[in-house]
C-alpha cells in the first residue's frame, strides 16, 4: 500500500501486526514502544525523521487507550503526570531542533542509530543488575494483587531516597504516589525524557519509567500508569512539533494504530498480575530488541 | 475458574477476529479517501496539517477504545 505523504510502500498487515505487539509493551510497561516501532520502520524504508515523527503520532493514540484502562485500575497520578508535561515538552522541542540540524548536516540516520544503541543498552544493562538484585534479596515481594502490587521496592532505594530528601524548594507532596520531593527534580527528569523523545522518537517512556521509578521513587505500576498519562500530552506536542516540519506521515500512524488500541488495553490488564520488580525485569529484553534492530540496521543498509 | 479462562480466551479470539475484519473495511475505505487531502494538506498548509493529526489520531483513540470495549461487552456480556 502506498502511503502518499512520505512516499513509502508498506503492508498495511505489516504495520498493524507491529502496532498490536508494542500495543501490548506500551500497556504493559508504560512505554510508547519507540525502541520498537522505529526501528520496525526504519526496517521497511523509511527514513529516521519520518519513523521519528510518525511513531510519535502513533503512540499519541496508543497512549490515549492504554492510560485511560491504567485510570480505570487507579495506577495514574494526575498531580505529577501534568507537572511532568512541562518538562517533556521542553526536552522535547530540544530534542526536536536537534534532529532538524542532524537532518540539514545530512547525517540524521547514523548519528540516530549511534545515540539509540548506546541508550537502549545501557537501560537494559542497570535494569537487569537492579531488578535481579531486588528479587534476590531476602525480603519478600509484596504480593502481586490489588493494593498490595503497588507497594513497590528497589535495590536502587538508598539513592533514591536520598534524592527525596533534598530540599530544594518548592517542594511538591503527591499524595497518589506517596512521595515529598523537589519541583525541580522531577522537572529535571521530565526534562531529560522529553529531549531523547524529541531525539529518538516515541514518548521516551524507556528512560522516564525507569527515572521515575529510580529517580522520584513512584511504585511501578503508578510509574506505568502515570507516564501512559503524560505520554498523551508530550507526545501531542511532539506529533505537533514534527508534523509541521514535514516528519509525520499520519496515514501510516493511523494504520499502526488499528493494532495497537487492541494490544494497550490488553497489556495494561495485564499488570495487575504482576508485582513492580517483575515487571521491570521483563522490561529488559524490550530495549535489546530495538539495539539488535538498530544494529542489523545500521551495518545492512534497510530492511529485515 | 478454567472454564472462565476458556470463555474468556474464547471472547477474545472472537473480538479480535471481528476487529480485523473492521480494521480492513477501514484500511480500504477511510484512509483510501483520506489519502491524497492529508498529502495536499501537508505540502500546502503545514500547521493545519499538523493539528489535523492530533485530532485524527485522538479521534480515532477514542473510537476504536469504544469499539473494543463495546465487542468486550457484546461477547462476554458483562462490563469491562
Amino acid at each position: 500500500m502506498l502511503f502518499p505523504i512520505s512516499g513509502a510502500h508498506i503492508s498495511p498487515i505489516y504495520l498493524a501486526v507491529i502496532g498490536f505487539l508494542i500495543g501490548i509493551l506500551g500497556g504493559f510497561f508504560g512505554v510508547g514502544g519507540s525502541f520498537i516501532a522505529g526501528p520496525a520502520l526504519r526496517a521497511v524504508g523509511l527514513d529516521w525523521n519520518f519513523a521519528v515523527g510518525t511513531d510519535l503520532a502513533h503512540i499519541v493514540g496508543k497512549s490515549v487507550v492504554a492510560a485511560k484502562r491504567h485510570r480505570a485500575l487507579g495506577n495514574v497520578d494526575l498531580k505529577l503526570g501534568l507537572i511532568m508535561a512541562f518538562g517533556t515538552i521542553g526536552g522535547a522541542e530540544v530534542g526536536a531542533q536537534l534532529i532538524q540540524m542532524l537532518k540539514r548536516a545530512g547525517n540524521v540516520n547514523l548519528v540516530v542509530s549511534i545515540v539509540s544503541i548506546a541508550v537502549y543498552v545501557s537501560i537494559s544493562s542497570f535494569m537487569i543488575w537492579e531488578s535481579r538484585k531486588t528479587l534476590a534479596s531476602k525480603k519478600p515481594l509484596p504480593p502481586a494483587s490489588a493494593k498490595g502490587a503497588k507497594q513497590d521496592r528497589s535495590a536502587f532505594q538508598h539513592v533514591t531516597r536520598a534524592i527525596q530528601r533534598l530540599k530544594l524548594a518548592p517542594i511538591i507532596h503527591l499524595p497518589v504516589s506517596g512521595v515529598r520531593i523537589s519541583l525541580w527534580i522531577i522537572l529535571v527528569v521530565a526534562f531529560v525524557g522529553g529531549l531523547f523523545s524529541g531525539f529518538l522518537g516515541g514518548g521516551a517512556g524507556y528512560i522516564r519509567m525507569p527515572s521515575m521509578v529510580y529517580v522520584l521513587g513512584i511504585p511501578t505500576h503508578l510509574a506505568v500508569g502515570t507516564d501512559l498519562f503524560e505520554i498523551i500530552i508530550s507526545a501531542s506536542y511532539g506529533t505537533f512539533s514534527h508534523a509541521v516540519k514535514g516528519n509525520v506521515d499520519i496515514l501510516i500512524a493511523l494504520v499502526m494504530h488499528t493494532g495497537a488500541a487492541i494490544g494497550a488495553q490488553i497489556g495494561a490488564i495485564s499488570t495487575q498480575y504482576f508485582a513492580g520488580p517483575k515487571i521491570r525485569l521483563a522490561f529488559v529484553p524490550l530495549p535489546l530488541i530495538g539495539a539488535a534492530i538498530v544494529i542489523y540496521t545500521l551495518f545492512t543498509g534497510h530492511k529485515l | 475458574m478454567k472454564t472462565e479462562t476458556i470463555k474468556t480466551l474464547r471472547a477474545f479470539l472472537i473480538e479480535l477476529a471481528v476487529y480485523a475484519v473492521l480494521v480492513i473495511a477501514y484500511f480500504f475505505l477511510v484512509l483510501h479517501f483520506l489519502g491524497n487531502g492529508l498529502r495536499q494538506l501537508e505540502v500546502n498548509h503545514r500547521y493545519t496539517y499538523a493539528g489535523v493529526s492530533i485530532l485524527l489520531i485522538i479521534g480515532q483513540a477514542v473510537l476504536l477504545e469504544n469499539v473494543t470495549t463495546f465487542l468486550l461487552r457484546l461477547l462476554r456480556g458483562r462490563s469491562e
